[in-house]
């Protein structure tokens, strides 16, 4: 298929333009909502031409765009998606569209430069996962913590200043080692592209100390225990579209960057390092998903549950190795990669569809402890029946979205080994009780504070937002295939390419 | 070589002088701020243009071997032009703010631009020696020149004391590098030594005061004291000026004595400038933290910079001073642009990080622009100053100092704390009562507009400058 219109500069350069035009305007100019939300829409719709015009049978990189940028480096505007990157570009511009919705009528201070940021920081996302230069990613990647940062610092909450400063600074250590290895593969293999550096000979201390470099930038992205702990005070001060992006979407990065840097560039170091990553990912899931059952915070409630799913990413990717040890068969390790690919995909949906879900609920009471809600079912049954399922698909439930990865990591996981996935498999029950205990707790009851029996049923705007996130967790809980064929080629490739030692 | 094609090498040099004359002239006839600065500005662009005209496709030694004239050397020429042209017009507003008729601050300038023309083209160690004193007493009388301010008089004492010993350190190098090699001429004064000799004693020796030197001027630690109170005690045009200009002189110094001269002492000066780059990102960056003044914090995040500037020479090679040069550079554009959006700032005269607050919300063009700037020193990509950091770190790992690297970007994140408090000052808190002004359009605003466009643009098309800094080291021999 021939595809000559530079789509994906398209889909990172529309938006951040048309955000910088936006963010420029007359704060009181009425048309900026209806802008955004058609630069975001547009956006949305060169993202599903893409997908039309995408060759689902190949795992080369698609859409290439590849200029020189910076010839005394080799440093080039490289762009391009494969399988594993489009669903995420997808997810990227899908989200965007919700948040601008959802910050329609609730964000009243500077609405311009609100929208603006977003719209920046959508065309940055798409080109972190659309770059396949280094250097480009790595602008990218910081650069989007630009926008980010003022988002949560001038429409957050109380402690907005700390959390936004947290946010910053954590992410940049991470980022920063992954510059520094980045700039020595570059020594060792004279061009930035990943695609080379895939191919990179790499002797086993070498491999181990990038990996490590990259482990830090990307295990704070992700986030991964111990280095958790600037996600529940990012997530409950942002504004509600700046947690559902952060949680929909820049965590993903973290995990997108294990399988695009991570295990190619290093495979025998990230099979070196198997069982600690293992059981870092482990904790996140046990560990966090206790720590996630006592919080009375509804949104740091589900940050920490986001953590707690992030760490099925993990253990479905660097599982890897251990799988195919002990099953001389590469198909099951496919099958994590898989898995964990699609909970991240779907708990962008899930996360996403929470944290708005908590939102609507701030706006009307502006507080998000669960002791000040109790029986909100009786005021707002809509509502309570879209939280519902989406409190479901969070623990799980067969037939959400929520349920094919994790079931497919665990299938995985328990080829390598009986008690990891044992333990895995027990937080679903936890991923149960803290998610439908909080439902429980906010949604039914009787209605005891005056407040809650006063509040208005969600609004056609929120409505639609909600039926069309609710749509997605079903249509991927219930017919996952086309999107796992679109990633299988290039997995399978990826995996192939683990299969080859470089030592 | 005749005198006249030695005449033409030196023209730039000479037309700046007689033209500094003539704004001398004019300066006494008219006591006016506003024509002293045209003045200057025009003697600056027809230097400019004779250095474009001029610029030299290989390195030419003239007058005896004192005077070269290579394309790097034109190349931190036009750069120190082109930001003293800036900094005079920023100069101009601020004074005509302060309603102070200091025309002097301009003939300085312009002195001090003399000065430094010699001594990036210094190929002597008298000629290094003169340029340097031209540049730095014109200095001295730049901070002194706010006579009712204490804090001023007290850095200019300072700064003139620490700048008087460190001239005599660097004599003292000087003369026991001519005692050791026969020579004053920057090539031949380290080739003479033969190992194990008596006279390469000597000759390290020299090499060590004259690094201590080059550290004082550079402003790195430990022989930083003068920075944070010069930079606060002298006023604002002032301290932008110096921030500049004479920090690429001093580099340029720096790189004509050590790759020059002492080439063949790599291997001593590279352990004694980690040590100075190690110590400066630590202390710069940290203290720097610290500051509630906008000019002192600026004179230890100088500090950093400079840390980072002497990395690029730690490398000891050709991409190591392109990395530099690239550096010296940028770092002279933000920290132009840093001083001049505290001049321009709407509120009074103080220099109280607290100026900032609220900034964003009567002036989101200005404060988007200082949010560019501050992002950029701090080194976040897509801006200038993250290319900058980029390229010094990729010559520092090619070389195999990794830990250095390392270390570098662990203290820059440090240092990331302290310019984004300036962002959240802007933007995220509540404007005092009095911070309500919005900035007055005039041509050093725009020019600061500019400025910090120019930071955007050459962090996204970095590769024209990177790919010239590269040539220029190259063809001008190292």
């Amino acid at each position: 298929m021939n595809f000559d219109f530079p789509i994906l500069s398209f889909m990172i350069w529309f938006p951040v333009l048309g955000g910088i035009y936006i963010a420029t305007q007359k704060r009181t100019s009425g048309n900026i909502k209806i802008e955004a939300l058609s630069i975001a829409i547009i956006c949305f719709i060169s993202s599903l031409l893409a997908l039309v015009y995408f060759d689902n049978n190949s795992a080369n990189m698609q859409f290439v765009e590849r200029y020189s940028w910076i010839p005394v480096f080799n440093i080039e505007y490289l762009l391009g998606v494969d399988g594993i990157s489009l669903p995420l570009i997808i997810l990227t511009t899908f989200t965007t569209i919700l948040v601008i919705c959802a910050g329609w009528s609730v964000i009243s201070e500077r609405p311009h430069l609100y929208m603006g940021s977003f719209l920046v920081l959508e065309g940055i996302m798409i080109g972190v996962f659309a770059a396949l230069d280094a250097a480009l990613f790595y602008v990218f990647w910081e650069a989007m913590l630009i926008p980010m940062f003022l988002i949560i610092g001038i429409w957050g909450g109380q402690n907005r200043v700390y959390a936004t400063i947290k946010f910053f600074l954590y992410t940049l250590l991470g980022s920063l080692l992954m510059l520094v290895a980045l700039l020595y593969l570059y020594g060792e293999t004279g061009v930035f592209s990943i695609e080379s550096m895939h191919n990179a000979q790499l002797d086993m201390i070498e491999q181990k100390l990038i990996f490590l470099a990259f482990l830090l930038a990307f295990a704070v992205k992700v986030p991964m225990w111990p280095v958790h702990t600037w996600l529940p005070d990012a997530h409950v001060e942002a504004p509600t579209g700046g947690s559902v992006i952060l949680a929909a979407i820049m965590l993903k990065m973290g995990g997108y960057g294990f399988i695009r840097l991570s295990l190619p560039i290093v495979p025998d170091a990230a099979s070196y390092f198997t069982i600690p990553m293992v059981v870092l990912s482990l904790i996140a899931i046990v560990y966090i998903g206790f720590v996630a059952l006592v919080q009375t915070d509804m949104k740091k409630l589900i940050a920490y549950s986001s953590i707690s799913h992030m760490g099925f990413v993990t253990l479905g990717f660097f599982t890897v190795f251990w799988v195919q040890s002990s099953t001389d068969n590469w198909n099951d390790a496919v099958l994590g990669i898989e898995g964990a690919m699609v909970q991240m995909i779907s708990h962008g949906f899930i996360s996403g569809a929470l944290f708005l879900c908590v939102g609507f609920l701030y706006d009307r009471l502006h507080t998000r402890n669960i002791n000040d809600y109790g029986g909100v079912a009786e005021p707002m049954p809509y509502f309570a029946s879209f939280m519902m399922l989406f409190a479901m698909a969070n623990a799980g439930l067969p037939g959400t979205s929520g349920f094919v990865g994790e079931f497919l990591v665990i299938l995985t996981v328990f080829k390598a080994n009986f008690w990891i996935a044992f333990l895995a498999a027990l937080t679903l029950i936890l991923g149960a009780a803290y998610t439908l205990w909080m439902y429980k707790r906010v949604v039914f009851g009787p209605v005891i504070l005056q407040p809650v029996k006063e509040l208005a049923d969600l609004s056609s705007r929120e409505m639609l937002i909600l039926s069309v996130l609710a749509l997605m967790v079903l249509l991927v809980g219930l017919w996952p295939a086309p999107l796992i064929d679109m990633m299988h080629p290039s997995i399978n490739s990826l995996v192939e390419h683990l299969s080859r030692s470089k030592l | 070589m005749n005198l006249v094609d030695d005449i033409l090498i030196i023209l730039p040099e000479i037309t700046l002088v007689s033209l500094t004359c003539i704004v001398l002239l004019v300066d006494v006839a008219r006591k006016n701020i506003t024509l002293t600065c045209c003045v200057a500005i025009l003697a600056l662009l027809a230097t400019l243009g004779q250095l474009f005209a001029f610029f030299p496709k290989e390195p030419n030694l003239v007058f005896f071997e004192t005077f070269i004239s290579d394309p790097v050397g034109s190349y931190l020429k036009i750069f120190v032009c082109v930001s003293s042209i800036v900094a005079l017009i920023y100069g101009h507003h601020a004074y005509q703010k302060y309603k102070t008729n200091s025309s002097e601050f301009f003939l300085l300038a312009l002195f001090a631009v003399i000065g430094m023309l010699f001594l990036i083209s210094a190929s002597n160690l008298l000629t290094v020696y003169l340029g340097l004193e031209l540049l730095s007493l014109s200095l001295y009388a730049m901070v002194a020149m706010d006579k009712n301010s204490n804090l001023a008089a007290e850095a200019a004492m300072k700064y003139f004391v620490l700048g008087a010993l460190a001239s005599g350190v660097l004599l003292f190098g000087m003369s026991m590098l001519y005692g050791a090699s026969g020579s004053l001429a920057l090539e031949s004064i380290g080739t003479n030594a033969s190992v194990g000799d008596g006279k390469e004693v000597v000759q390290i020796f020299g090499l060590v005061f004259i690094l201590v030197a080059i550290g004082f001027k550079l402003g790195v630690v430990p022989f930083h004291m003068w920075v944070p109170d010069v930079y606060q005690g002298a006023r604002t045009p002032v301290t932008l000026f110096l921030s500049a200009a004479p920090k690429i002189a001093a580099f340029a110094m720096a790189f004509r004595l050590l790759a020059t001269g002492l080439a063949d002492f790599s291997k001593d000066w590279i352990l004694m400038l980690i040590v100075l780059a190690v110590s400066s990102l630590a202390l710069g960056n940290i203290v720097a933290i610290a500051q509630i003044n906008y000019k002192r914090m600026l004179a230890y995040s100088t500090i950093a910079h400079m840390g980072f500037l002497v990395i690029g020479l730690v490398s000891a090679s050709s991409g190591g001073y392109a990395a530099s040069i690239f550096y010296v550079s940028v770092y002279s554009l933000m920290g132009m642009a840093a001083f001049a959006a505290l001049i321009l700032l709407p509120n009074g005269e103080a220099a109280s990080i607290d100026r900032f607050k609220g900034l964003a919300k009567n002036n989101p063009l200005f404060s988007f622009f200082i949010l560019i700037l501050m992002f950029s020193m701090a080194g976040i990509p897509p801006f200038a100053g993250f290319w900058a950091k980029w390229f010094v770190l990729k010559e520092v790992i090619a070389t195999g100092y990794l830990w250095l690297a390392v270390f570098a970007v662990f203290c820059s994140l440090i240092g990331a704390f302290y310019y984004l408090r300036i962002i959240k000052f802007m933007y995220f808190d509540e404007p005092n009562k009095d911070n309500s002004d919005s900035v007055s359009n005039s041509a050093a605003s725009v020019l600061f507009n500019l400025n910090c466009l120019t930071i955007l643009l050459l962090g996204l098309f970095p590769g024209l400058l990177m790919a010239f800094c590269t040539r220029m080291i190259l063809i001008s021999g190292f």
